[in-house]
Parts: C-alpha cells; sequence; structure tokens
C-alpha cells in the first residue's frame, strides 16, 4: 500500500519534472492546453468530425515538419522545401492537366525530381562545403524562378482527380460526415517510418552527426552520405506534402509559400535544437501540431487578423525560451 | 539560475507588448497629415470603420456604373466612361529618337506576381507587337520591379534618366509611395501613362484604370444582399491588408453590408492560398452555417467552394472573379454567384494610349474603363470563349482579335 | 558547416587580410565583383548598351545602398555566430515610425529620426536580450520577433502612413555625379563597422564570440553584451534603412516586409566571405558582396532578363560563389594563414 503510494508519488514528480524541464514535453504541453482552451471556447471542435478535419489539413505540415527534423537534427537547414512544395504542385497541374491516366506517371516523375532535389541540396552542402542556409535558399529562388519561367508566371492546367484523393478525401467517403482522413493514414506511416528510422544505425548516426561531425567522422560513418540522405528525405517528404496540399486545396500561384518556415518551427518548438545533435522525431510531430492547433485557436478565438502573427511571435519564443531553460547551465 | 531565467522571460514577453504599446501611441499623438482628410471625412456613423473609406469616392464609382460608356462598345479597352479630354498635341512628333514611327515605349511594370497581373502582361505584349509591325513602337524597354517600391522608384528614374523614352507607362505598386517619382518622371517632358494603381498626383497625360474598388466591392455585397435572406451569414475572404486598391473593395463592401441585415461572421486574410482558405472555411462551417462568401479577389475562390462539398454543405452565395477557374466552378454546381470584375483588359489600353498621344489625338485626363461583372446570364458566353484557356486565365482579358489569340494565352 | 573546419581556430581576419600573401575572402570577392562587371559589361555591350552610363552607374549605386544598411547590420550579427531575420519588419516598422512623426513638419525631421532609431535599438535590444539570457536559438527568436513587429505593423497602420518632408526627401533622392547621397552615408556607416570590428575591443569579442562562445566566455570575454550589442547596432542598421524608404516613398509602408531584404541580407553577407558560422569575416566584403547583387540587378535590368529568370540566376550565382570561397577556405594553405593572423588579431587587439 505505502509502496504504491510512494511509487505512484515519485512517478508523478517525475512527471512533473519532466514537464518543467523543458525539452520536447513543453510541446506536448502547449499542445494540450491549446486543445483544451479549443474546446472549452468550441466543444464542437472535440467531435470526431472536426478533429478528423483537423488532422487532415494538419498533416501536410506534420508531413514537412518529419522531413525538416532529418535535416535540422543532422546540423542542417533545409529553406528550399515551401518552394518545392509549390513547385511540385504545379508541375503536377501541368504535365496532367487533369487526365486522370497521367496521375501515376506524374507522381513518378515528381518523386524524381524532388529526389534529384535533394540529392543537389545535399551534395553542394556536403561535398562543395556551401552552408545549408545558403544551398537551400538559393534553391528556393531557383525553383520559385524556374517554375515560374516554365508556366509564364501562373499555374497552368489542373490536378486529376484520382491525384486529390490523397490530400481531399477519406474513408467512407461521404462528404460532412465522420471519415477519416487519407492525409492522416499518410501523415501516421510518415510518422512511424520516421520512428523506425531513427531507431536504426542510420538514425544514431544522423544525431551523432548533428551533434558532433567529427567525432562520428572518427568513428567510421561517412559524414557527408548522412546528411546528403537527410537532405533527400527532406526533399521526398516535401514531394510527399505537396501531393498532400495540391490535394486538398487545388493549384493556386501561392501554394507553398512561407511553409520553409512553419516546418522550421514547429521543428523547434518541439524541442529539436536548430545546429544539430538533440531533439526527437515524435516531438516535431507535436511541434507541428501543436502549431497547427494555434491557428486554430487564433480563428476560434476570432482574433483580428492583423494580430495573430505577434501572437504567434511571442508564442513561439516564450515556448521555446521555456524549454531551453534548463538546457545549459 | 531558474527563477532569474523564469523571470527574465516574463519581463521579455511583458516588454515586448509594451513595446507594442509603445510604439502604439507615438504616431497617434500626432496623425499624420496624409491620411487625416480621409479619416475625417469619414462619418463615424457610416459603418465602414476602415479609414480607407472616403464618401466622395464611393458615390461616384457607385454612379459611374450605370453611366454608359462613350466609345465604340465591342472594344470596351477604348471606352471612357465620362471622359474629360486632353490635348496632346505638344506630345505629338515631339522629342525622342525619330519622327512619325519606331518610337521606344518604356513600361515600369510593379510585378507579374499574380495571375491577373500575368494574364494582363501577355495581352499588353500582343498589343505592342501589333504597333511594333505597324512601325508605330521600335523598342518596347520593361522593367519589372518585383512588387518593390524601392526597385520601382529606381526604375522610373532610370527611364528618364536614359532620355530617349518616347513614352513611360508605369503600373505603381503602391499609390502613396510612387508618387515622387512619377511626378520626376512628369517634370521630363515625357508623356507619363499610368493605370491600373493610381498615384496622387495628376501631373500624367492620363490614369487609366477601371471603374475602381468601391464600385468592385460593393457589386459582390450587394448580390449577396439581394441573393440573401435577412439574417444570413456571410464570411469575407481578403488577400491581404494596407493595399488600397484591395482596401476600397472591402470598404464599400462593409457599407454595403453595415447598410444590410447582413450578418458578416468574419473577415479573414489569406494571402490567396488555397489551403489557408479551405482550412478557414472548414473552419467557419464547424461552427455554424455560412450563407455567403464575399470575396476582395478570385484566387482560390474553388478552394473555398470545395470546402463546402467536403463538409457536405449546401453551396453558399458566392462572390468570386472573372477567373476561369471559378466560372468553370460556378458552372459546374449552378451555384448562385457573381464573377466580379477588375477588368483585366485595362493593359492593353495604355498602348493605344501612346499611340494616339504621339498622333497628337486627345486622350481623357482620367480614363475611366468599364468595370462589368459577369453574371449568370452571359456564364456561358464567356465559358464558351475561353474554353480552351488555362483556369487561372481571366474572361475579361479582351484580347480576342489580336493576332496572337489564342496561342499567346493557352501555350505560356 | 562541417564542425570540423576547425571550429576553436576562428579568429578575426578582417584587419589582418592585406597582409596576406595569397587571395584572402575578401579580395575573391572584389575579384569576383570585377569579373561580374566585365562580363556583364561585355553582355550589355554586345546588345548595343552601355552598363558604365551615368544613368546605370547611379541606378546600381541606389540598389546598394537599401540592401547595404541592412547587410552591414547584418554582418555584425552573422560574426557573432547570430542572425537576424526581423530585419526587415524592422525596415518597414521604422519608416512609418520616421515618416508619421515627421508628418510632414521639417522642424520634426531630427524628431522623426530620433524616434526610428530609439525603436530600432529597441527591437534589436530585445532580440539580443532574447538570443543570450533566454538562450533562444537566434532564427527562432528574431523570426518570431519578426512576426510580432508584422502583426504590430498589420494591426496598427491600414497602408502607407506619414509624410516625410521634401528636406528629408533629398535623403532619397540627391545625388552627387552619379552617387547618390544614400550610398555615401552607407559607405560611411559600413566604414564606422569596419572601424569598429578592426580597432576596438568591442570588434574583436564580435569575432572572439562568433569564433567559439565558450572560449570567448573562458577567456573573459562578457558574451551576452556583445551578443546584444552586435543586436542593437544591426536594427539600427535596419532603421537607418527604413529612414531611406521612408525619404525615398514620402511616406511609410508596411509591405517593405515583403522585399525579403532579411534573406537578400544574409546572402549579401555570405557573399562577402563571412562565415555564415560566425568568427570570420569583413564588413568590406559585405559592402562588395551588396555590390555583386546590384550589379546583377542592373545588368538585368538593362538587358531586360525576365523577372522569373533573374531568380534562377540569382539563386545559382549565390551558390556557386560560396562554393568558391567555401573551396578556399578548405585549402589546407589558407589554414596556415588563419593561425598566422590570430597571432596579428591578437596583437592588435592589446594595443586597442
Amino acid at each position: 500500500m505505502t509502496l504504491t503510494a510512494e511509487t505512484s508519488r515519485s512517478t508523478a514528480r517525475q512527471w512533473r519534472e519532466r514537464l518543467l524541464s523543458g525539452g520536447s514535453w513543453t510541446v506536448l504541453a502547449l499542445l494540450v492546453v491549446v486543445l483544451v482552451v479549443i474546446v472549452v471556447i468550441n466543444p464542437s471542435f472535440a467531435e470526431p468530425v472536426s478533429l478528423m478535419a483537423f488532422a487532415k489539413k494538419a498533416a501536410p505540415l506534420v508531413v514537412l515538419a518529419v522531413g525538416q527534423y532529418f535535416v535540422i537534427v543532422s546540423g542542417e537547414f533545409d529553406l528550399s522545401v515551401g518552394s518545392l512544395v509549390g513547385a511540385q504542385v504545379v508541375i503536377a497541374a501541368r504535365l496532367m492537366d487533369g487526365d486522370e491516366a497521367l496521375t501515376w506517371p506524374v507522381l513518378g516523375l515528381m518523386l524524381v525530381f524532388g529526389l534529384l532535389v535533394g540529392l543537389v541540396n545535399g551534395l553542394v552542402t556536403t561535398l562543395l562545403r556551401v552552408p545549408s542556409f545558403i544551398t537551400t535558399l538559393g534553391m528556393m529562388l531557383v525553383l520559385f524562378g524556374a517554375i515560374r519561367l516554365w508556366t509564364g508566371g501562373a499555374p497552368t492546367g489542373a490536378l486529376s482527380e484520382s491525384f486529390r484523393v490523397l490530400g481531399r478525401k477519406g474513408f467512407p467517403d461521404v462528404p460532412g460526415q465522420f471519415q477519416v482522413p487519407y492525409a492522416l493514414l499518410v501523415a501516421l506511416v510518415v510518422v512511424g517510418f520516421a520512428v523506425l528510422l531513427m531507431r536504426r544505425p542510420f538514425g544514431r548516426s544522423l544525431v551523432a552527426a548533428g551533434d558532433n561531425a567529427v567525432a562520428t567522422a572518427y568513428s567510421g560513418a561517412s559524414v557527408w552520405w548522412l546528411r546528403t540522405r537527410a537532405f533527400l528525405l527532406s526533399s521526398f517528404l516535401a514531394t510527399v506534402a505537396a501531393v498532400l496540399i495540391g490535394g486538398f486545396a487545388g493549384v493556386t500561384a501561392q501554394v507553398g509559400q512561407g511553409l520553409e518556415f512553419m516546418a522550421i518551427t514547429a521543428v523547434v518548438l518541439g524541442g529539436v535544437a536548430l545546429g544539430g545533435g538533440r531533439g526527437t522525431v515524435v516531438a516535431a510531430m507535436v511541434g507541428a501540431l501543436a502549431l497547427e492547433a494555434l491557428f486554430t485557436l487564433f480563428n476560434q478565438l476570432a482574433l483580428p487578423s492583423t494580430i495573430r502573427p505577434a501572437v504567434q511571435g511571442v508564442i513561439i519564443i516564450v515556448a521555446v525560451a521555456y524549454a531551453a531553460r534548463r538546457r545549459r547551465t | 539560475m531558474r527563477p532569474i531565467r523564469a523571470l527574465l522571460a516574463g519581463t521579455a514577453a511583458a516588454g515586448l507588448l509594451l513595446l507594442t504599446a509603445c510604439t502604439t501611441d507615438a504616431p497617434t499623438e500626432q496623425p499624420p497629415a496624409a491620411e487625416k482628410s480621409a479619416a475625417e471625412e469619414e462619418p463615424a456613423e457610416s459603418g465602414a470603420e476602415s479609414e480607407w473609406f472616403v464618401q466622395e469616392d464611393y458615390d461616384r464609382e457607385l454612379a459611374q456604373r450605370d453611366v454608359e460608356p462613350e466609345g465604340p462598345a465591342d472594344q470596351p479597352w477604348l471606352q471612357a466612361i465620362e471622359p474629360e479630354y486632353v490635348d496632346t498635341a505638344d506630345f505629338a512628333g515631339e522629342g525622342g529618337t525619330s519622327e512619325g514611327g519606331d518610337k521606344t515605349l518604356c513600361f515600369s511594370n510593379a510585378s507579374v506576381s499574380n495571375p491577373w497581373r500575368v494574364t494582363g502582361w501577355i495581352t499588353m505584349q500582343q498589343q505592342v507587337e501589333v504597333l511594333q509591325e505597324e512601325g508605330v513602337i521600335g523598342e518596347f524597354r520593361v522593367s519589372d520591379a518585383a512588387d518593390d517600391d524601392n526597385k520601382q522608384i529606381s526604375d522610373i528614374q532610370a527611364f528618364v534618366e536614359a532620355g530617349d523614352c518616347d513614352a513611360i507607362v508605369i503600373s505603381p505598386s503602391t499609390t502613396a509611395t510612387l508618387t515622387p517619382a512619377v511626378e520626376a518622371a512628369c517634370e521630363s517632358g515625357t508623356p507619363v501613362i499610368v493605370f491600373d494603381r493610381g498615384v496622387n498626383t495628376d501631373c500624367m497625360v492620363t490614369f487609366i484604370h477601371p471603374i475602381g474598388g468601391y464600385a468592385y466591392g460593393a457589386v459582390g455585397a450587394e448580390f449577396l444582399v439581394d441573393n440573401l435572406d435577412p439574417g444570413a451569414t456571410v464570411l469575407a475572404l481578403r488577400i491581404l491588408p494596407g493595399v488600397d486598391v484591395l482596401e476600397h473593395r472591402w470598404a464599400a463592401a462593409d457599407k454595403v453590408f453595415s447598410e444590410s441585415d447582413i450578418d458578416v461572421v468574419g473577415v479573414e486574410f489569406t494571402g490567396g492560398d488555397g489551403a489557408k482558405i479551405k482550412d478557414l472555411v472548414t473552419q467557419y462551417l464547424q461552427r455554424g452555417e455560412i450563407d455567403g462568401i464575399w470575396m476582395d479577389a478570385g484566387d482560390g475562390a474553388v478552394a473555398a467552394v470545395e470546402a463546402f462539398e467536403d463538409a457536405g454543405q449546401p453551396y453558399p452565395v458566392f462572390v468570386g472573379e472573372d477567373e476561369m477557374s471559378f466560372l468553370r466552378k460556378w458552372d459546374e454546381t449552378g451555384m448562385t454567384a457573381i464573377g466580379n470584375v477588375y477588368s483585366n483588359f485595362q493593359w492593353r489600353t495604355p498602348i493605344l494610349a501612346a499611340q494616339m498621344i504621339w498622333a497628337g489625338e486627345e486622350v481623357p485626363s482620367e480614363w475611366v474603363l468599364p468595370q462589368e461583372p459577369v453574371v449568370q446570364e452571359d456564364l456561358a458566353d464567356f465559358l464558351e470563349a475561353n474554353a480552351d484557356m488555362p483556369s487561372l486565365h481571366y474572361a475579361k482579358f479582351g484580347g480576342e482579335d489580336l493576332p496572337g489569340y489564342p496561342e499567346a494565352w493557352t501555350d505560356r | 558547416m562541417t564542425a570540423g573546419t576547425g571550429a576553436g581556430t576562428k579568429v578575426g581576419t578582417g584587419a589582418g587580410s592585406a597582409r596576406r600573401h595569397h587571395l584572402g575572402s575578401t579580395e575573391i570577392v572584389y575579384l569576383a565583383l570585377v569579373g561580374i562587371l566585365v562580363i556583364a559589361g561585355v553582355l550589355v555591350a554586345v546588345r548595343g548598351g552601355n552598363l558604365f552610363a551615368q544613368g546605370n552607374v547611379s541606378y546600381m549605386l541606389t540598389q546598394t545602398s537599401l540592401l547595404g544598411f541592412v547587410a552591414v547590420g547584418q554582418t555584425l550579427v552573422v560574426l557573432c555566430r547570430s542572425l537576424d531575420l526581423s530585419v526587415g519588419y524592422v525596415v518597414a516598422l521604422c519608416s512609418l515610425i520616421g515618416a508619421t512623426t515627421m508628418a510632414g513638419d521639417p522642424s520634426r525631421v531630427w524628431l522623426g529620426v530620433v524616434a526610428a532609431l530609439a525603436v530600432a535599438a529597441g527591437v534589436g535590444l530585445v532580440n539580443g536580450l532574447i538570443i543570450s539570457a533566454l538562450r533562444v536559438n537566434a532564427f527562432i527568436a528574431t523570426l518570431g520577433m519578426g512576426l510580432i513587429v508584422k502583426g504590430f505593423l498589420d494591426t496598427r497602420f491600414k497602408g502607407p502612413e506619414g509624410e516625410v518632408p521634401l528636406a528629408f526627401q533629398t535623403f532619397g533622392y540627391t545625388r552627387i555625379g552619379p552617387v547618390p547621397v544614400s550610398t555615401i552615408v552607407m559607405l560611411l556607416v559600413a566604414a564606422a563597422a569596419f572601424v569598429l570590428l578592426t580597432r576596438t575591443r568591442a570588434g574583436y569579442h564580435m569575432f572572439a564570440v562568433g569564433g567559439n562562445l565558450d572560449v570567448a566566455r573562458l577567456s573573459g570575454v562578457r558574451t551576452g553584451r556583445t551578443l546584444v550589442l552586435a543586436h542593437v547596432l544591426c536594427s539600427l542598421c535596419a532603421g537607418v534603412a527604413g529612414l531611406l524608404i521612408a525619404a525615398r516613398f514620402g511616406t511609410g509602408n508596411a509591405l517593405v516586409y515583403s522585399y525579403g531584404l532579411d534573406l537578400d541580407s544574409i546572402a549579401a553577407v555570405v557573399l562577402g566571405g563571412t562565415l555564415l558560422f560566425g568568427g570570420r569575416g569583413s564588413v568590406v566584403g559585405t559592402v562588395g558582396g551588396v555590390a555583386i547583387l546590384a550589379v546583377l540587378d542592373t545588368a538585368f535590368n538593362v538587358l531586360d532578363v525576365n523577372p522569373f529568370f533573374k531568380d534562377v540566376l540569382r539563386g545559382v550565382i549565390i551558390i556557386a560563389a560560396v562554393a568558391l570561397y567555401a573551396r578556399r577556405q578548405i585549402d589546407p594553405a589558407s589554414r596556415r594563414v588563419r593561425f598566422g593572423t590570430k597571432g596579428s588579431a591578437a596583437r592588435g587587439g592589446d594595443v586597442a
């Protein structure tokens, strides 16, 4: 009896310390608090239909955050993902132009294109030793310009219905009723795959490379190839996110803009250290969810559109400051 | 150590808020002279809380909708509403590199950063080609400022300094900020033609624009008021704050709504991003019914319509734009809608105006082009006429008679 | 990038570059600038134009001043291994604060200047404190600060506001020959930053903090104070850029934040040979980097390059140029030199 009470007390203390000790637990607490506040304001948010709609909307950012996580934990940045998402959606629309038969070939091409972008990012960063901030900033400009050059400034064509299924539909496919969005399944698969990958030697070496590249190199791992693979993963997942976002909302000229900063913010909010070597992929996912939940909260509070960035800014600074509290004393 | 950190975090957060609060005061102590007049003219009871609202302009634009424009009915880009002509004989054959032909036309473009501008820009280039073949225009020199006012100021200065422009066409990026540069261009003696957004000066030979933002905003709002029951809910989707042409649209709509029984449940800035629009509309639908959507520009309208489909809700009464993707969706769904128009064909007019000025023909000093929305009755015609056009093309682009039609717009 | 590029050995070289026998990064920047000028000049000449005509030269110089102010400030924070993503918002904010405070009254010009710079310094101070005292990563701290300022701007100002008296507009429009006054002021600010970095204790500390924070702290450098100073100065430079915007526009404009000055200025700093990971670089290089971007802009304009193709070229050139410097930085010969200049920089520090 006393023993169990003692244990439960000590577990409670452990939990409290975890929550207070910053790092990834802060963001979980933030997510829970935000979700609770939303439900208090608008109880209908807790209904399965609303939650699934939220999951559908949040899925692309979760996928992007996981991709960004690989790059950040290895000590790099990927600023090109927003432009890449935009480029992929526009490429898909132009090439398939609504033709169902072209859906799979175009998806294949997008995959190749995405991996190519990742390979260039990775090799320029690792072999040519250009800081990834600059490599991916340059890539962002190149993709932004090239895609508009190719389409004459505004996207043309249309996405086929089957292309849009993943981002837009769910099962059972009855509009307005409860459905599990395919986007949620995609995000779960991506997160699951990422968790497994981070437990494998690749994942451990990747974190090590972010923590101390020299030591990792001495231990026999090839750091450049580790990081290049991180960029490949990031671009691959940006392509997946493009399929989800294009599916969700179709083609607009602005698609993808600013997503790179959203993804990086989500990852950092999850307690993953910029500069590499620390943080978990699940925390990055929670960071993405917290960010999306925050946007939903702003909407539910009917906060004036213009003030939202300011509140977002304060919250991310405070959250990261709180998480950083004890890290280096 | 830890409490100190927490304290610091707290003070920093408080400091941030204080900082915002402090700076708020500074400007209000001294209301800026430029904005004062506009702000004061606005009576508090107008309901249009926007400081952009100017009653006089609003009344004029709304009246202009019913005025029969002068000029050829089949060439709306040459029509003008209540024109007051100015003499341009001084510019005829004057200055420049050559007499009577092969003129150099310089164009300072704000940007081609959205589909509306892209469509217009293609139309303008096609019109220039026609005049080049006729030997009217020799060189067509273009600077694109990529939405950077500072660069556009430099671009205009460079044209003036080069000294060999026979006319300068300017599509200003921002009204207030480009004014000094346009004035400097006027002083150089070269004929200056401004179109689309205006500037705070009347030194240019002609200022070409469709009726304007108030008319645009009011048309949509009136359509909603007419087609919805009293007490109906409307969601307003806007692109971004602080741009006069867009602010005027909302100011007018806000005015119309405030004088009706329509309940505006939200005003959101979307950046024209489809994903954001769809998410916002979905969230509003979770909280309650939306009977009507008002948009200040049609970008992403289809995403908003889809949000209703995916939520299993009936289609709203919809105010979109004359963008093809929206017109097609409208036709497909059969919803009650209107396609607002900010006449894209205005991109042809400055080129033709330059030709007229060089020929010494008189032009309207303020060239107000017609601006008529696409309504249900003529939807089918526009769909048929633009059947091959891409989804982000604008129905009233007015380039059907140009030699490059339709390839220039379809295969870009 | 790789932490292996000798993190502990990077110490200031800004002062010592002239004493080297072979090319330092600043020299490469200026060689690249000359190369680009020659190529662009030839391309323009082939098209029958003249890149060096007075109009084009003053266009080029005008283009340098706005980005120049921001990039000089950015250099200071990048040297400290920090960065500032809020500069674009600070520029917009200061243009509005300046213009609304002046309110068209020539006697209030000084008030406007002081108000704008005070606000800028305040933002920089907060940035610096969040980064040094709260240990928030600079990327997030300044991104967040940018969002805060954006929220304030969008809420408070409904578009261009304020009126700049003609007397102050001369700052934006006056030229001496082909050289705009604003460019001269920018070069003076750059010169001041150069002196700060090469002749003062605070400047050496910035190199030290950027080179290795822990070593700097153990050597008795007040690292937090140095970082805050760098951020305050960076924001002040952005504030001056905001005043320049106000003078050019005759009013303040919030949408200046969408010009991409934040990423452009970082690109210019790195193009100028400053290491993104701090501790090495120079303001002189940054001015060269800004000039490279301005020459490209002008050449693209004169050559009537498609605006989207410009983005592609800019992206490629930035990556290529930095790859070029990076090759030199891993050259073993240049590493020896770095040890050499370490000594000279330290001696310089004693004198100051």
